[in-house]
């Protein structure tokens, strides 16, 4: 194939993990919560989905059931983790960046536990569900399309979809009425907990997703978990680089896939030539760009480019 | 008489702010999370590991080990000192940016920053680049000591400039300078390293001197010097910020900026400021680890640590002697969850998750102690007639 082509799609595919990542993490801090557990989150759901399919997999279910089962079992457990990190700073009105940090810590130690040979519940058979099964239609394909599977376009949907409830409807302003000013939205009647805990958990189960997408759709190996705690960190950064925006990260992400992936496609473009030690450079590249669109937009200083402005603070009706 | 249905029912829980939670108190609670958190953890072993379910019996092994993972042999108690020290170092460094409210989690960063720098310095004039460079040991430990310093300074104070001119968002900011080490590490290291293993290896130059001879190890020794330094660090650290004109306007700042601005403190400097001195005190934990106890640096050298100070400074309410507890506290389970590892013969990722679900309960202890539950009270008999 066209290594040019090859590159591109590679990167559409790659970046959607960070789709995933920062399409929820936008839903949880437009609630005004920043949720530093996404990396945790995001290795939650990747075994939660595992464990499902290490029980299915081989079952006799209908190919397509199996990959619903897979990808909702992962949504639940990314939910679940969410709703650790709501219980905690919305309810208890804790930290949340110490509250984060601990999810993280807990949720990439769990799954290493989790996904190693040595535990009982050893979730590494899960690579027995083919990766066919999330290919259209639900059975693999061989053209140009088969480098995307059906989380891919699952990603799009969803980033779509988040944008369209966020900018286009009651539900959408109400929560971003719960992030810039909890206090206005509570006088305003909007029951500003319920906001808070929802938009935490179905943030964290979206991206809970990103973590079994990149395991089973775009990986498919065995060592493929260990690397999900980088890309959620990465996923936070996307935030910032589509400045809150869900639609930007269909873009983004893929921008973010090109800087990232580039060191390893590059070899096989003919008229590039790439030191090794560039590598490092190139994966730099997100970070500073992320840095850079987050000093121009502090400088713009335009309102609907700015971080939730009740972001990182708890809420707490009887203060003044 | 008022009709019963339209009266307004009063909410089951209401919560009220405590004004001074007593220490006695709010200690109690703490341990209380903790002993709770420990059980949960038990629990979560139990399910986890396929050894325990098979011999119940040994779940007071799984508590022992916590024990025996920092206390049973002179080796484990010296690391167990020494782990502590370098992560109080860190959680000091954070300190006075927590308290001027500067939530800088870019410690990770700043710390491999002055790893490398020191490093850095060793590698090209400690004879290994070109054996003819070869500056005398006290130099380059000096020499090392002031790149480290100066690293994490300069790393801590880009987001601190960009913070005080524009108010960038410093959380974000500081987070994503931790991957541009990183990475920054991973180029040198291709460029020190030829071969392409990307593994430094110990340096032989740039050693601490044996300062206490009579330890059983001469590593011992080295432990000992980092923990002398720390604990000068943390005595220094609490006279900066409970005695000093510099502590007092870092707690103004982070009062509350307007009333910072109304009694003429520049909060620009203060700012700026506060993140030289904790990025600082960041390179000198670089340098502990760089210097004394790697002598070699990776991309994982801090390994996570920036992160972990981050709750321990925040865990001991940002007062530098109450970190030397919180940090003890994350360094037994480490260790002991380290242990149990081993013994049980489980993954070593272990540790992370009994470190989270003890600080998912100290966390949410934090809330029992600054409110106060009034449940509503069950209203007389005549009322509701």
């Amino acid at each position: 194939m066209n290594p040019w082509v090859d590159f591109l799609l590679d990167s559409l595919g790659f970046g959607a993990t960070f789709m995933y990542g920062s399409t929820g993490e936008i839903l949880t801090e437009k609630a005004g919560h920043l949720n530093l557990g996404i990396p945790g989150v995001m290795c939650m759901g990747g075994a939660g989905g595992c464990l499902m399919l290490n029980l299915i997999g081989e079952s006799a279910l209908p190919p397509f059931l199996i990959v619903i089962l897979g990808i909702l079992a992962s949504f639940l457990t990314g939910a679940l983790m969410g709703l650790i990190y709501s219980f905690l700073t919305v309810t208890l009105r804790a930290n949340q960046n110490v509250t984060g940090l601990a999810l993280t810590t807990f949720g990439v130690g769990l799954m290493k536990v989790l996904m190693s040979d040595k535990t009982r519940i050893s979730v590494k058979r899960y690579l027995v569900t083919p990766k066919q099964y999330f290919r259209f239609p639900f059975a693999g394909r061989s053209d140009s399309l088969q480098v995307l599977g059906v989380m891919f376009f699952l990603a799009v949907i969803v980033a779509c979809l988040s944008s369209y409830v966020l900018y286009r409807t009651r539900t959408g302003l109400n929560l971003r009425a719960v992030g810039e000013n909890p206090g206005t939205a509570d006088a305003a009647g909007i029951n500003v907990t319920r906001y808070k805990y929802l938009a935490t958990c179905i943030g964290s189960g979206i991206a809970g997703l990103g973590g079994l997408y990149y395991i089973i759709d775009y990986m498919a190996s065995q060592e493929a978990y260990l690397s999900i705690e980088a890309y959620g960190w990465l996923s936070i950064a996307l935030v910032i680089f589509v400045l809150w925006k869900p639609h930007m990260t269909i873009p983004g992400s893929f921008i973010f896939g090109v800087l990232f992936s580039c060191s390893s496609h590059i070899a096989n473009i003919p008229w590039i030539t790439v030191t090794v030690a560039a590598k490092p450079i190139l994966k730099m590249l997100p970070y500073l760009f992320t840095i850079v669109v987050l000093i121009i937009s502090s400088i713009r200083n335009k309102r609907e480019n700015q971080p939730p402005a009740s972001l990182g603070l708890s809420y707490f009706r009887e203060e003044r | 008489m008022q009709p019963r249905h339209t009266r307004l029912k009063e909410p089951l829980v209401h919560l009220t702010k405590r004004e001074t939670p007593g220490f006695a108190a709010s200690m109690l609670i703490r341990v209380a999370a903790f002993v709770l958190g420990m059980l949960v953890c038990g629990l979560v072993a139990f399910l986890l590991v396929g050894k325990l379910q098979k011999e119940p019996g040994r779940i007071w092994e799984f508590y022992n080990c916590f024990i025996k993972g920092s206390f049973s042999t002179e080796r484990k108690l010296w690391s167990f000192l020494k782990n502590i020290a370098v992560l109080l170092c860190i959680a000091l460094a954070l300190t006075p940016a927590f308290r001027m409210r500067f939530w800088n989690i870019g410690a990770e960063g700043q710390t491999l920053m002055g790893v490398l720098a020191a490093i850095a310095v060793n590698f090209y004039l400690g004879g290994k680049y070109n054996p003819a460079v070869r500056w005398p040991e006290w130099s380059l430990l000096v020499l090392m000591l002031a790149a480290a310093l100066l690293a994490g300074a300069v790393w801590g104070l880009i987001p601190a400039l960009f913070k005080a001119v524009w108010n960038t968002n410093e959380t974000l900011f500081t987070l994503m300078m931790n991957y541009v080490a990183t990475f920054l590490v991973s180029y040198c290291l291709i460029k020190w390293v030829p071969s392409g293993s990307s593994s430094l290896g110990k340096l032989s130059s740039g050693k601490f001197p044996t300062v206490f001879t009579g330890l059983s190890k001469p590593a011992y020794s080295d432990y000992l010097v980092i923990i002398l330094i720390v604990l000068a660090a943390t005595a220094l650290i609490y006279i900066y910020l409970n005695y000093t004109k510099h502590g007092y306007e870092i707690s103004v700042v982070g009062e509350s900026v307007r009333t910072a601005r109304y009694v003429g403190i520049s909060v620009k400097k203060v700012i700026i400021r506060t993140m030289i001195v904790s990025g600082l005190l960041c390179g000198l934990a670089g340098y502990l680890i760089g210097a004394g106890l790697d002598r070699s640096v990776t991309t994982d050298s801090v390994g996570g640590q920036g992160f972990t100070a981050i709750m321990v400074a925040w865990l001991a309410k940002f007062d530098p002697l109450m970190m030397i507890l919180t940090a003890g506290v994350i360094i037994f389970l480490n260790q002991g969850a380290d242990q149990i590892s081993t013994s049980f013969e489980i993954s070593g990722a272990l540790p992370n998750v009994i470190i989270g679900i003890v600080l998912f309960f100290i966390i949410g202890s934090e809330f029992f102690i600054n409110y106060k539950l009034n449940f509503r009270k069950r209203e007389p008999k005549e009322a509701v007639r």
